[in-house]
């Protein structure tokens, strides 16, 4: 048999994820927590209704932060990954699963070498993609503002 | 005696004088959680790291095969072993234990075949006594090949489950009522061109099927002189491809099963099923040992499959090459 020819059969015959199955998960656990992060920010301004939007919604991601650490430390977020998938990944207590969970792996390795060079091992390409588009936009922005 | 092209018989009797099994928590809740000589309460016993954890595991079975077939650890003339960390660490460290001249073997999940073999042409030269001992922990594989432990990822349908469970059995010259290994066939490292770290059943199976119709066609045999044709870490999908491959091969492997696909039950999420250097080991020394003292299987062979992959290599886009030496087992 040809290389080819059995790269083709596997192809064909591997078993494949339930497309419908794991989007419709996806939107569910994913929705949920954007439903969470909507109802702490609506208690926020309800308790502290003399602040900003901008320091409402700061104040929102931290708490949501907080609970995708705390969630990961405590053993739960991996579950929950299994089932949702890029649900409990995109949103931003899966940002804060990616970095705690290598500190948690390596911090065997010792607190310098160990869990802080580690710590970014998963989120690091997410913050140099997010900080290099944030600078190059920032610059179309500024020729734009420039131009008109 | 070289038989064909890279098959070896033996005429002088290597016995697997003793066996002993540990399995993991997970692993004894699966088909074999009877056959199994000692379970782990959980994935840590007692130890700082799961590296430590791995390197007692292999500790604890040598010295208790060892025990089982009342031979002091000064009277071995050898131990060969393996598992899948870097630097083979868990084995190196474990052997730290014992005053017996000691060999580090790499085949990936295969190692255990590899010790298998080395071990046999060993016992059936001038060595009198060989432990054999393969082990696998799935949070230091996790932690080395893919990713932390707590991270919230999604497995794939073709992946597998790392076993925790470690294997180890005595090669021995001394006449006993055990199985005797008669032969082997070594493999070759082949290479498909699949690169999908997830589906490593797809990668080894057609390193497995080259290794049993050479067999085959080495001695001269048909599939139907074995009880049972069992590879090593395949899972269902890769078992499924073998037996796929080795019909076009003209051979039908009707008896054919696989220790990763068997080591779970259907209840339990463990993708394809098991792999690991502890898999085949953990299977070996507990179900088709058990089974062969019984008397209910009496011609085995045991095909361990490696996957010879790193993270490294996969991550600069390197197909994953496959191995699997076949080893005949049979019982009087």
């Amino acid at each position: 048999m040809e290389d080819k020819e059995y790269q083709e059969y596997v192809h064909a015959h591997a078993q494949k994820s339930n497309e419908f199955v794991t989007l419709l998960w996806a939107f569910c656990v994913g929705g949920l927590i954007c439903c969470i992060g909507q109802a702490i920010g609506d208690l926020y301004k309800y308790l502290l209704s003399d602040w900003a939007d901008d320091r409402i919604a700061m104040l929102t991601s931290m708490t949501l932060i907080f609970l995708g650490a705390f969630l990961t430390a405590i053993g739960v977020y991996d579950k929950i990954g299994i089932k949702a998938g890029g649900g409990s990944i995109v949103p931003i207590t899966g940002f804060a699963n990616s970095v705690v969970s290598p500190a948690m792996e390596f911090n065997k390795e010792g607190i310098v070498l160990g869990m802080m060079a580690k710590m970014f091992v998963i989120a690091g390409p997410i913050i140099v993609t997010g900080t290099v588009a944030s600078v190059v936009f920032g610059i179309i922005y500024r020729i734009i503002e420039v131009a008109r | 005696m070289k038989v064909g092209k890279q098959t070896y018989l033996s005429d002088k009797d290597i016995y697997i004088a003793s066996a002993y099994s540990l399995a993991g928590p997970y692993e004894s809740k699966g088909a074999f959680r009877e056959y199994f000589d000692t379970v782990m309460e959980d994935d840590e016993w007692k130890c700082k790291s799961h590296e430590l954890t791995e390197i007692e595991m292999q500790r604890f079975t040598i010295a208790e095969c060892l025990d089982r077939a009342k031979v002091n650890p000064m009277d071995c003339d050898l131990i060969l072993g393996g598992d899948l960390l870097n630097q083979i660490v868990p084995t190196s460290f474990s052997a730290r234990d014992f005053n017996t001249p000691f060999m580090g073997l790499y085949n990936a999940c295969a190692t255990f075949g590899e010790a298998l073999a080395i071990g046999s042409s060993l016992v059936g030269g001038d060595f009198e006594r060989v432990v054999c001992c393969t082990s696998s922990h799935y949070a230091t594989a996790e932690r080395q090949y893919r990713f932390p432990l707590e991270l919230g990822t999604q497995p794939t349908p073709e992946s597998q489950w790392t076993v925790t469970g470690c294997g180890a059995v005595m090669l021995s010259k001394k006449k006993c009522d055990a199985p005797k290994i008669k032969g082997f066939t070594v493999g070759e490292v082949i290479d498909f061109g699949l690169c999908d770290a997830n589906n490593m059943g797809g990668a080894m199976a057609p390193a497995a099927a080259k290794t049993i119709v050479t067999h085959f066609k080495d001695t001269g045999r048909s599939p139907d002189y074995y009880d049972l044709i069992i590879t090593g870490d395949l899972g269902r999908f890769g078992r499924d491809t073998l037996h796929y491959l080795c019909k076009k091969e003209g051979y039908n492997l009707d008896n054919l099963n696989d220790c990763g696909s068997m080591i779970y039950s259907e209840k339990q999420k463990a993708g394809q099923g098991g792999s690991g250097a502890g898999c085949c080991s953990l299977v070996f020394t507990s179900y088709i040992y058990k089974k062969m003292l019984e008397g209910s299987l009496k011609k085995v062979l045991f095909v361990p499959t490696g996957a010879m992959l790193s993270k490294d290599s996969a991550l600069q886009g390197e197909s994953i090459p496959g191995i699997a030496h076949a080893i005949v087992v049979e019982k009087e």
